[in-house]
């Protein structure tokens, strides 16, 4: 992956970061992030546990003010919006713990997130089925994401590794520019991992995509460029070989082989 | 691009055969509450129904919020009163005819949910309760010093007037079937928001807000529409009251009156459709047969309430769908 | 004079003010403390205040346990209640959604409340202050009525006290770090479930004081809880329920700004903590000394 990175031209950026930090009363979680993020690339964010993975994703999406730093997003200055707000602009993400509605079926989870987009939010006075007509694009997503056979099956009821496509197949929905998938593999057995690395590397091709994940292997195989973070600062950063050579890095994953 | 078809579902779908089951039987209670209804002022006091209709409207528009948005008020007698006070006082003072008095209410009760709502959404959770209770008692407070209230003595006979300047609501049964009319079209309101796109982006935000935020839906906004909504349909209820029983007083903008529409909920079954409106008949009927008795009511209705939450949290209509006998009828718990 | 107020009626309503600021830190304080573990609003924290009163008053009446008895007694009943009530109902709560336990401990309010309304009657008996505390200090620019010296007195010390034992003891340390991780806590033997009924005995017990504290005050009524609760719920929000010392400031500051509100403009005095709580929402959501986020 990363030899093709190397010959193109470095593409767009279309995620930064400047100067990211983030203290809980006096604690420093995060300081002097510097992140570039760009078109049709997949970053990783690694790093040991309490590293500050998932406050850098909480700051970059606006679930948490930063304390120090500015972020900008296509352009435009986010620093001071809102995280709805950055959602609409094209930043979506993903959560730690699958994020989906358990009591909505696939299709309703789908329908939910196109009717933003769709104009069709909040009218209060039409029917439900007025939604129908989101379901042609729904069910592109759930043939897309292979989820045809549970497209009427509630959230709750579907396999860990399901609910985690289903929640990739709603943030696609969006058709995001900047795609933040918090640990997209955490808890999932050997095949969906596989699935999933695929769907992430599929949908990567027109869009950036941020993502923290332990699963080395994954790493290596479908990211181009890759940031470790400890103790809140950024250790390394380049592609997967220049940062699994560095030794501070060895020493930091000390005990966890890549 | 099959990926992952071959793997069965994780937990079999319900049963198809349900659904219909449920539909024929929706129907037949349906028809036969519509009966009930219509022979009840020949057969029952016409103005005790009216009052558990008012009531009903009330419970199943404070349901709105706690249970298709999963928000708790403790202030919705504000709205309640609150629309009493104005409708009473467009009626009597100002000599309009019922349907205006009662749009007045409605109005009032809409600009208070949104000045409330606006305040109360800040905060979640039991804060949101805590606030929407004090904001409702220093309207209570306010009610007590406005001259318009006229204190502690309220609005007395309120005039029913003509509807329309035509239909005579002096006349019982005229009356009865107007009253009748309006709480239809309340439920029918709410039964639509509920289960409208907006309705399903509520119970989105009620199952995950963080992942409802995440996909760009700015959700204070959409709790504050289904709160002011919910106060609005409140207020109908309240002006509806005042005309029913000819009077607006300070007991309903009491932070009891807020407390027994909760209880009301509860014990109907929160988030039920018909939840509230047995609630209501049951809390109106128990304060009728007391009301002659020196014990008070509020020792029941206490009892009651801590009941209710050790041991029948779903409420007797929640309780019942998701009894076997209700399953077997195909009835769908809620969610 | 200030303001064109006389001096006389501006301190006669600071004094009102601070009196009720007391009750307000001794009631806020204790729900601070039972919500702080427990993450229920004690709705029936009014009643418990009321019920304090009434055992003072009865064991006065009954027994002949003057006032410096009652006050021992009274939070020693009271809690053991709240301790009894914790333990066989309110505890299977605590796994289910918070609104539960505050629908719970309202119907407790309303039930015990009704009760006394019941026996009692609506309207309030007197409670004399105690021999020693009866008399006025003459302070030559007004005149201070000994008791009402001594509740401000006593409430500050109880709060400053209460404070001290939470943040500065290791029981308070321990009882911190149950509110944070409270699995972590019963893994170190710590017993969690007794520790949360002690808490909420503690709460229950606070209140019972500021009852017998304000017997003498007010008349003993069975009203006197319903009508007190829902302002202390607004100071709450105003005070943000994270910090201890939040709650005990708050209380007395909004009982201040209600008494000099009589004095300037007394139509508002009834509604300016509402007020207040409504502009501290707007300004600062997470309330005074609430955390940001």
């Amino acid at each position: 992956m990363t030899r093709a990175a190397e010959t193109a031209p470095e593409p767009q950026v279309v995620l930064s970061a400047r100067g990211l930090g983030k203290d809980f009363s006096g604690f420093t979680a995060v300081n002097n992030v510097n992140l570039d993020i760009h078109h049709a690339r997949i970053h990783a964010l690694i790093g040991p546990n309490g590293a500050g993975k998932t406050t850098v994703f909480n700051l970059l999406t606006k679930f948490l003010p930063p304390t120090r730093g500015r972020i900008t997003l296509l352009g435009t200055d986010i620093t001071a919006m809102k995280p709805d707000a950055v959602a609409r602009m094209g930043l979506v993400r993903s959560f730690q713990i699958s994020a989906v509605f358990p009591h909505l079926t696939v299709l309703e989870n789908l329908r939910v997130a196109l009717q933003r987009p769709a104009g069709l939010a909040t009218q209060f006075w039409r029917p439900l089925s007025s939604l129908r007509r989101l379901d042609g694009r729904a069910d592109e997503l759930i043939e897309g994401l292979g989820l045809t056979p549970w497209r009427d099956i509630r959230a709750a009821d579907l396999s860990y590794g399901r609910k985690r496509v289903l929640e990739i197949a709603t943030t696609l929905a969006l058709d995001p520019k900047v795609l933040l998938l918090d640990e997209p593999m955490a808890g999932m057995g050997h095949e969906d991992v596989h699935t999933v690395a695929e769907i992430i590397r599929d949908v990567a091709r027109d869009r950036a995509v941020l993502m923290v994940e332990h699963n080395l292997s994954v790493v290596a195989d479908i990211c181009h460029r890759v940031t470790v973070l400890q103790r809140g600062e950024i250790l390394a950063e380049g592609d997967y070989a220049t940062v699994a050579a560095d030794p501070r890095v060895r020493t930091a994953y000390m005990g966890s082989e890549a | 691009m099959a990926r992952t078809s071959e793997l069965p579902p994780a937990t079999e779908p319900a049963p198809s055969a349900a659904p219909v089951m449920s539909r024929t039987l929706q129907l037949a209670l349906l028809l036969g509450a519509a009966v009930l209804l219509i022979a009840a002022p020949f057969v029952m006091y016409p103005v005790f129904i009216m009052k558990i209709l008012c009531f009903a409207l009330f419970a199943a528009a404070f349901n709105l919020l706690l249970g298709y948005t999963g928000l708790l008020s403790f202030g919705h007698a504000a709205f309640f009163g609150g629309a009493a006070y104005f409708t009473a006082h467009a009626a009597k003072v100002w000599g309009w005819s019922p349907e205006l008095a009662l749009l007045v209410g409605v109005a009032g009760g809409a600009a208070l949910g949104l000045l409330m709502g606006a305040i109360a959404i800040r905060r979640q959770g039991i804060y949101f309760a805590m606030v929407t209770l004090a904001l409702s008692q220093m309207f209570f407070f306010a009610c007590l010093q406005m001259p318009f209230t006229h204190g502690e003595d309220g609005i007395q006979s309120v005039p029913r007037g003509r509807l329309f300047g035509v239909l005579d609501l002096n006349d019982m049964t005229t009356m009865y079937f107007f009253v009748l009319a309006v709480f239809v079209i309340g439920l029918l309101i709410i039964w639509r928001f509920v289960n409208s796109p907006f309705g399903m982006i509520l119970k989105a935000i009620r199952e995950n807000e963080a992942r409802a935020t995440s996909l760009g839906y700015a959700t204070a906004q959409y709790k504050l529409g289904a709160f002011v909504m919910s106060a609005t349909l409140a207020g109908l209820a309240g002006g509806l009251k005042a005309l029913v029983m000819q009077f607006a007083t300070l007991t309903d903008v009491a932070w009891q009156m807020s407390g027994e529409v909760v209880l009301m909920t509860l014990i109907g079954g929160i988030g039920t459709m018909v939840g509230p409106l047995v609630g209501a008949g049951i809390v109106v009927g128990l304060q009728n047969q007391l009301a002659t008795s020196a014990f008070p009511v509020t020792i029941i209705t206490g009892l009651v309430f801590m009941v209710c939450v050790m041991l029948f949290r779903r409420g007797l209509i929640g309780e019942f769908a998701h009894s076997r006998f209700g399953r077997a009828l195909g009835l769908r718990p809620p969610g | 004079m200030i303001f064109g107020i006389p001096l006389q009626a501006f301190l006669g309503q600071l004094l009102v003010g601070l009196i009720n600021g007391s009750f307000y830190a001794l009631l806020s304080l204790g729900l601070a403390v039972i919500f702080g573990l427990l993450r229920v609003i004690n709705f029936a924290h009014g009643a418990q205040y009321m019920l304090g009163a009434f055992v003072a008053f009865l064991a006065l009446k009954f027994l002949g346990v003057p006032y410096w008895g009652a006050l021992v007694v009274a939070p020693l009943v009271v809690g053991a209640v709240g301790a009894l009530i914790e333990r066989t109902l309110l505890s299977r709560l605590y796994d289910l959604d918070h609104l539960y336990g505050m629908l719970f401990t309202f119907g407790l309010a309303l039930a015990i409340e009704g009760s006394f309304r019941w026996y009692f009657g609506a309207s309030g008996q007197p409670y004399a202050t105690p021999k020693a505390l009866t008399g006025v200090f003459n302070l030559g620019f007004m005149v201070l009525p000994i008791y009402r010296a001594w509740v401000i007195v006593a409430s500050l010390v109880v709060c400053l006290a209460v404070w001290a034992l939470i943040e500065k003891t290791r029981l308070g340390a321990t009882l911190r770090a149950a509110t944070e991780n409270p699995s972590l806590v019963q893994s170190f033997g710590i017993n969690v479930p007794m520790l949360l009924t002690l808490t909420y005995a503690l709460g229950a017990g606070l209140a019972a004081l500021a009852g017998v504290l304000a017997a003498p005050i007010y008349q003993v009524s069975p009203l006197m809880g319903s009508n007190i609760i829902i302002v202390v719920f607004a100071v709450v929000v105003v005070g943000g329920m994270g910090s201890i010392m939040g709650a005990i400031v708050t209380g007395y500051l909004l009982g201040i700004a209600e008494g000099l509100t009589k004095v300037f403009y007394p139509e508002a005095s009834n509604i300016v903590i509402f007020v207040i709580m409504a502009i501290v929402l707007i300004l600062r959501p997470a309330g005074l000394f609430g955390k940001e986020g």
